[in-house]
């Protein structure tokens, strides 16, 4: 056999086994997906939305409560992560060669790979032990802090899409930065950031490990911000650990439901930075 | 000398000192947990790492068990998936039809979206019983191997390390696919000008992303580590070193999942704070390799399209 | 009578210097044409005098630059109160995504000028003087986006002007149009120079040979010559300037 028929031969090989690797990794993915979307859409009904927990043993029922909890920790997540952050990934973007900006960028890529649940002993230091108690602001706390690194980078890459020739123009006109950077550079990267946001809240949205010992769990209705709060994760989890067929049940629906929040989320991104990279090519 | 007007100078420190936060966090965290493991640190010293005691009830602790279980199941879910994540890269980047490379992509980003409870409860309830099968038609030859030893649970190091891999799969692939779209084209245009075939030009462009493609294995490493719920899930939750796949064993982060909120009294607390503060050292520096990788990488293929911002003058030829 | 007047003014990116000693005065209301071949550091001189450099890190000068007698980057000159006086337009048009309205009011507004009807009027007149208002008087609130290359250039002027700067200083401003659209652009700079004084670089000759009353040749960072256009083009002092002028090179 020729080399060059060799080589070709292995080249094929090569290529297919690349293709498999795909079919082979989209086969489990495809398997949770359908599972999820099966048992899910199943065990959804109208009550899973309205209703409370029932008790222990009792079927029926349903995860009101984590439902709005979980928005409550989102929110909070959001109104402390999403002004730090994007005033962070403005620093980056407008002085990126600096030491400095080196060393914070560097900082946030870490930051985005401590484990979250570490993320959470944080939160429970500094919020839970003082006052000894777990609390909505908590576990909000917890998963904003795990938002900020990636509203930081969001921003920063989203932000530099924006023509430097804006810049420009609007401090030859007599701007000061901030203010070329808050009237023409942050409107025109305006879309982009809010993607960065809603990619960030997908990411924590489905967060359970930090919020287990800051936000806690509650059997019930609780809008409280300094008390525990129910959320759709730890609920989910809680119910799959149990013995009860109809707690399986509907911790399948709360996975589905938090599979279609996260992929909505994640999919409504991805249109508006189309959207962006559209707008900045006039 | 080099001037700039108040105004900037005043932009420049506000949203500089916000930026700062995110450093001062990273440093708090590391400080917090040293802080809230004192008593642990003090008690145990360096026994705390080798010792395989975890008995809350005498207040005797050590973390080897979940140290290994942590290690173990990361670098087993790490030989699965590297593979097949740097497959897909290739793939997407290399080799699929223009058509499908955005949708693939795109699609191996949602999945790495899908939250770590999902997989925990699609592998409790419908991969924990299928390894169970598999583990009950293993041939009595095998069980003889330490490997294959141990009772048919279904739950244990090999169920965690399946799902670990299925989980970093996207992820890893997302960054090394990145990487591969960082290799200068040229790369792969003289390997072809040379008479190279498909795939020797491929290994070119993976050759010159080697380090960041290193990078973005020890990235999925890095999240395999700190994984918690999946794993607390399917992991069967028993300190115990191992090499056994089949045998139940623990995590780090399943440990500090499971019995945070149950730790009564004190030093409990602080031993399961002080395994935080070890997760924490260990994922910090793995991360730090990966990105330096990642960024040498970058800064290499880059190199070249830097210039000084606005140095040339004009563009357009007279 | 002199507007901008420059003596031994150096410029460097870090350790590379690409200004050596430039000296010239510019006189007002006129038109001077910066030119010269590619990286001979015209675009970086005309940056300098609005202080647009500032921007860039590891930037410094030595020399001086006025404007009026007074040193643009003495202690009492702010960067951003100069660049209100100093106007300038990009080789590359830059609207920002805001409406026609939008983009020639910008400076105005964070100037702090609220009055609607002072805005409208001089709206209307900055885009009369960039001969643009006929075309676009009755879409003011469409985005700038949806004009053409040449039109958004005029915007960018309109929007210069809106602020009523002393100088305007355009950085190849026709470079990227088409021949007609160029032209209009031409014949407002001739407009223009009766209110303003204005600085350009043009990498045309002929578009200096034109437009400007004033041209300084530029080569490898060192002024060669300076005079009236007439002069250069005609009967210049230097070999290296009859060369470049002849296109012999460039």
């Amino acid at each position: 056999m020729s080399v060059m028929v060799r080589r070709r031969i292995v080249s094929r090989i090569a290529e297919t086994l690349c293709a498999g690797a795909v079919l082979l990794a989209l086969v489990p993915l495809a398997l949770i997906l359908f599972y999820v979307l099966r048992q899910g859409i199943g065990a959804l009904n109208i009550a899973f939305f309205t209703e409370m927990p029932k008790p222990v043993g009792e079927p029926g029922g349903g995860m009101a409560n984590a439902i709005v909890g979980t928005l409550i920790l989102i929110g909070i997540a959001a109104l402390f992560a999403v002004p730090i952050g994007c005033v962070c990934g403005i620093h980056l973007a407008e002085y990126p060669d600096t030491k400095f900006s080196s060393v914070v960028r560097f900082a946030a890529d870490v930051m985005n790979g401590v484990p979250s649940i570490v993320v959470g002993i944080f939160a429970y230091g500094i919020v839970v032990l003082p006052v000894k108690r777990f609390s909505a602001i908590a576990g909000g706390i917890a998963l904003g802090l795990l938002m900020l690194p990636i509203v930081v980078r969001t921003t920063e890459e989203l932000l530099r899409l924006v023509p430097a020739g804006l810049r420009e123009g609007a401090l030859a006109l007599g701007a000061t930065r901030g203010r070329a950077v808050f009237t023409v550079i942050v409107p025109a990267a305006l879309p982009g950031i809010l993607t960065g946001i809603l990619v960030a809240i997908a990411r924590v949205a489905g967060e359970t490990a930090p919020l287990l010992f800051t936000s806690f769990n509650n059997r019930f209705w609780s809008t409280n911000l300094g008390q525990p709060i129910a959320s759709l994760t730890v609920q989910v989890f809680s119910y799959a650990i149990s013995p009860y067929e109809d707690w399986h049940r509907q911790a399948w629906a709360g996975a589905f439901l938090l599979v279609a929040i996260i992929l909505t989320l994640s999919i409504l991104a991805r249109l508006s930075v189309r959207g962006l990279e559209k707008m900045n090519r006039p | 000398m080099t001037r700039r007007s108040s105004d900037d100078r005043f932009f420049r420190l506000a949203t500089g000192a916000v930026a700062a936060l995110v450093l001062l966090i990273v440093i708090g965290i590391g400080f917090e947990l040293t802080r809230q493991s004192t008593m642990s640190i003090r008690k145990f010293g360096f026994s705390f790492w080798t010792g395989t005691t975890w008995d809350p009830v005498s207040g005797d602790f050590g973390a080897r068990p979940f140290i290994w279980g942590t290690l173990y199941s990361s670098v087993l879910a790490l030989l699965l998936a590297a593979p097949v994540a740097l497959g897909i890269a290739i793939y997407i980047s290399e080799l699929s039809p223009r058509m499908l490379r955005q949708p693939l992509a795109y699609l191996t980003e949602l999945l790495a979206a899908i939250p770590s409870i999902v997989y925990g409860l699609w592998g409790v309830f419908v991969l924990v019983p299928i390894i169970r099968k598999l583990e009950l038609a293993t041939p009595d030859f095998l069980k003889k191997i330490p490997l294959f030893k141990g009772p048919p649970l279904g739950v244990g190091m090999l169920a965690a390390a399946v799902i670990l891999a299925i989980m970093v799969v996207p992820f890893t692939s997302s960054v090394a696919r990145e990487i591969l779209k960082n290799v200068p084209s040229a790369q792969r245009e003289a390997a072809y000008a040379l008479g190279a075939t498909r795939w020797e030009a491929i290994k070119v462009a993976v050759g010159y992303g080697k380090s960041g493609i290193i990078g973005a294995i020890m990235l999925g490493f890095g999240r395999a580590l700190g994984e918690t719920m999946a794993v607390t899930m399917v992991i069967g939750n028993n300190p115990q070193v191992s090499a056994s796949l089949y045998a139940p064993q623990y995590t780090m982060s399943a440990v500090i999942a499971n019995e945070f909120t149950e730790a009564a009294d004190e030093l409990y607390l602080h031993a399961l704070i002080e395994i935080g503060l070890l997760l924490f050292i260990i994922t910090i520096g793995v991360n730090m390799i990966s990105r330096l990788l990642i960024w040498s990488m970058k800064a290499r293929a880059n190199r070249k399209a830097i210039s000084m911002p606005m140095l040339a003058d004009e563009a357009v030829p007279a | 009578m002199t507007k901008i007047h420059v003596r031994d003014f150096d410029f460097f990116y870090g350790a590379s210097k690409v200004l050596h000693g430039i000296s010239m005065d510019m006189p007002d209301k006129q038109v001077t044409a910066l030119i010269g071949p590619s990286g001979c550091g015209k675009s970086t001189f005309l940056r300098s005098i609005n202080r647009m450099n500032d921007i860039i890190p590891d930037a410094r000068h030595d020399g001086l630059i006025e404007i009026d007698g007074k040193n643009v980057y003495g202690g009492g000159t702010d960067a951003v109160e100069l660049r209100r006086r100093v106007g300038m337009v990009f080789q590359k048009s830059n609207p920002f995504p805001k409406s026609i309205f939008d983009n020639v009011a910008y400076g105005l507004k964070i100037g702090g000028m609220r009055n609607r009807r002072q805005l409208n009027e001089i709206v209307e007149k900055s885009l009369t003087r960039a001969a643009l208002w006929d075309e676009v008087k009755d879409r003011l609130q469409t985005s700038a986006f949806a004009l053409s290359g040449g039109q958004q250039q005029r915007l960018c002027i309109a929007r210069a002007l809106a602020v009523d700067p002393e100088i305007l200083l355009m950085d190849e401003p026709a470079s990227a149009l088409d021949p007609i659209a160029t032209a209009k652009i031409e014949e407002l700079i001739y407009e223009l120079k009766d209110n303003f004084t204005i600085v350009i670089v043009t990498h045309n000759m002929q578009q200096a040979a034109r437009v400007s009353d004033r041209t300084a040749f530029f080569m490898l960072g060192k002024l060669v010559e300076y005079s009236e256009t007439k002069t250069i083009f005609m009967n210049p002092k230097q070999k290296m300037t009859e060369d470049y002028v002849t296109g012999r090179f460039g």
